[in-house]
């Protein structure tokens, strides 16, 4: 009962909003080429959705219910995310780990860093075009240095909070280095990496809309661009919302994995 | 296989900006097996400094703490302790905490799941094992704490004003605990404390300490049978000896702070 309520509470202002644009649509009060109305809107993404052409012979089932451009171009936009992440989260892992636990590898590398971590990865576009062409190689190294950062800078601030009551604990169970590291500073380090994970994917996701503008054919941000081109309005309006859905499922799946991860740690109940 | 802790001419001298601060001054104890000394006295005296040379967190600037034939300078597995904070490490289960100092020492898994099984039963924690340390009260915490040093198995157990924020019956309570398990294990236990009460309540001897520079005030016996009457007239002509001689220092703590306060 009280989530219904809850959910009708939630519904109320998107679908007030919905109803005074569908109004103002059809009071043509706006060109449906500059602002078309919800209803068209919804009609361009279902199509979006569904697979443009009928079944062919042979083809199964799953592979005809994907062909469809949306979860094409969704499916191609995630597995850049995903893998331009791990390659950014992959360097920012040991490199915060190292940074955090040894002064002197901090001061070595730090200057470095903080001259690079400005930089927003739009302003690598002209350099990652030059170095990696067209394609998916581009978009790869942009997105991890969009990741890079974050994961980076809150590793660093992870490993220097460890509490040092821990660290004490652990030398008079008779810890040694690597095991102090893995099994110590590690796991009393994670609720700020994985705070740094959930900003990096955010990041990453950013980057990827933006990447795919740029120098590949396939994905959610080169298909709003195309369908500017056409002036497609409701494909551009479909076509965000669907990069919104799939930021907020992104934003879920880390958010479950963190309360998986942290379900040790004093501050989330569940 | 028991050794006495020999406690030899230590000093312990503190570097800071305004100068050097004498913690530890011509400490000599000699700390016998299985003995249960309680280091009484107000913050400032230097109690925990030497429960922290002994642990050899922080060795001494001059003499020596001696065990069994080896100078103490690092931490070690034979000396387990229990620190006021609890420590546990909260990403561990219960058992996993009392699992790790065997762990470390790479003990076979079915000797390993022994112990923590026994340790389990001993500090009535049967029911916790599979609990994160979040999910316990501060008196099941340090129950774990004891469990996870009493784990190693060590002569030595440490203890840094382990029920210092326990709420008077749960104090009561891990109290008469830890006598049963000494009483049964016969450890030497090395217990600081701030409560005239809880060191007569524990100890074979009370050291008392001074304010700055920390030294022995007095190194008392406590020759009653156990279980000990906080009620009983020994125990309180006790208590009013032991009384008088921290308030003198702690008179000399709060002397020192109200000068400092003066000079500010």
């Amino acid at each position: 009962m009280h989530k219904i309520k809850d959910f009708a509470q939630g519904a109320l202002v998107p679908v007030l909003v919905l109803i005074l644009w569908e109004a103002c649509s059809r009071a043509g009060l706006f060109s449906a080429v500059v602002m078309p109305a919800p209803s068209a809107v919804a009609a361009k993404w279902w199509a979006y959705l569904l697979p443009a052409q009928a079944q062919e012979a042979g083809q199964s089932w799953l592979a005809w219910a994907f062909s469809g451009e949306l979860l094409h171009d969704a499916y191609s936009s995630l597995y850049r995310v995903i893998a331009g992440f791990l390659i950014g989260a992959g360097l920012a892992l040991p490199l915060g780990l190292l940074m955090g636990a040894n002064t002197r590898i901090y001061a070595l590398f730090n200057p470095l860093m903080q001259i690079l971590r400005p930089i927003p990865p739009i302003a690598y576009i002209p350099l990652a075009i030059l170095w990696f062409g067209l394609g998916n190689p581009p978009s790869f190294f942009l997105i991890a240095i969009g990741a890079f950062f974050p994961v980076l800078m809150n590793t660093i601030a992870g490993v220097r909070q460890v509490d040092g009551i821990y660290l004490r604990a652990a030398r008079n169970l008779g810890v040694g280095q690597w095991t102090m590291f893995t099994r110590v500073i590690l796991p009393a380090a994670t609720p700020y990496i994985l705070a740094g994970v959930r900003i990096g994917i955010g990041t990453a996701f950013i980057v990827v809309i933006v990447s795919e503008m740029i120098a590949v054919n396939d994905g959610l941000g080169f298909r709003i661009l195309e369908a500017r081109e056409f002036m497609w309005s409701d494909k551009i309006i479909a076509g965000m919302i669907t990069i919104g859905l799939l930021g907020l499922a992104i934003d879920t799946a880390v958010s479950r994995l963190n309360n998986h991860l942290l379900r040790w740690h004093r501050g989330l109940e569940h | 296989m028991s050794s006495p802790i020999l406690i030899d001419n230590v000093q312990k001298v503190f570097k800071t900006p305004g100068g050097d601060v004498v913690a530890l001054k011509d400490i000599n104890l000699t700390i016998q097996p299985g003995e249960f000394v309680c280091l009484l006295g107000p913050s400032g005296c230097g109690k925990s400094t030497l429960l922290n040379a002994v642990a050899g967190f922080q060795p001494p600037s001059d003499g020596q703490i001696v065990i069994a034939q080896k100078t103490i300078r690092s931490p070690g597995p034979d000396r387990g302790m229990v620190f006021q904070e609890y420590a546990l490490f909260p990403w561990m289960t219960v058992g996993q905490n009392i699992a790790f100092g065997l762990e470390v020492q790479k003990k076979e898994k079915a000797e390993i799941d022994l112990v923590v099984n026994q340790l389990l039963d001993l500090l009535h924690l049967k029911d916790f094992r599979d609990r994160f340390p979040k999910d316990l009260s501060g008196g099941m915490r340090q129950r774990v704490a004891i469990a996870r040093v009493l784990a190693l198995d060590s002569p030595i157990m440490l203890m840094d004003e382990p029920f210092g924020a326990l709420d008077a019956l749960t104090r009561r309570n891990l109290q008469d605990e830890l006598l049963r398990i000494w009483e049964k294990l016969g450890k030497t236990i090395l217990f600081v404390t701030h409560s005239i009460e809880e060191s007569i309540y524990l100890a074979d001897r009370i050291v008392v300490m001074t304010y700055r520079p920390g030294t022995v005030k007095r190194d008392q016996v406590v020759d009653m049978p156990r279980p000990r009457d906080p009620a009983s007239p020994a125990f309180n002509d006790l208590k009013r000896e032991l009384g008088r001689l921290v308030m003198e220092e702690q008179q000399r703590h709060a002397d020192a702070e109200m000068k400092l306060a003066a000079v500010d």
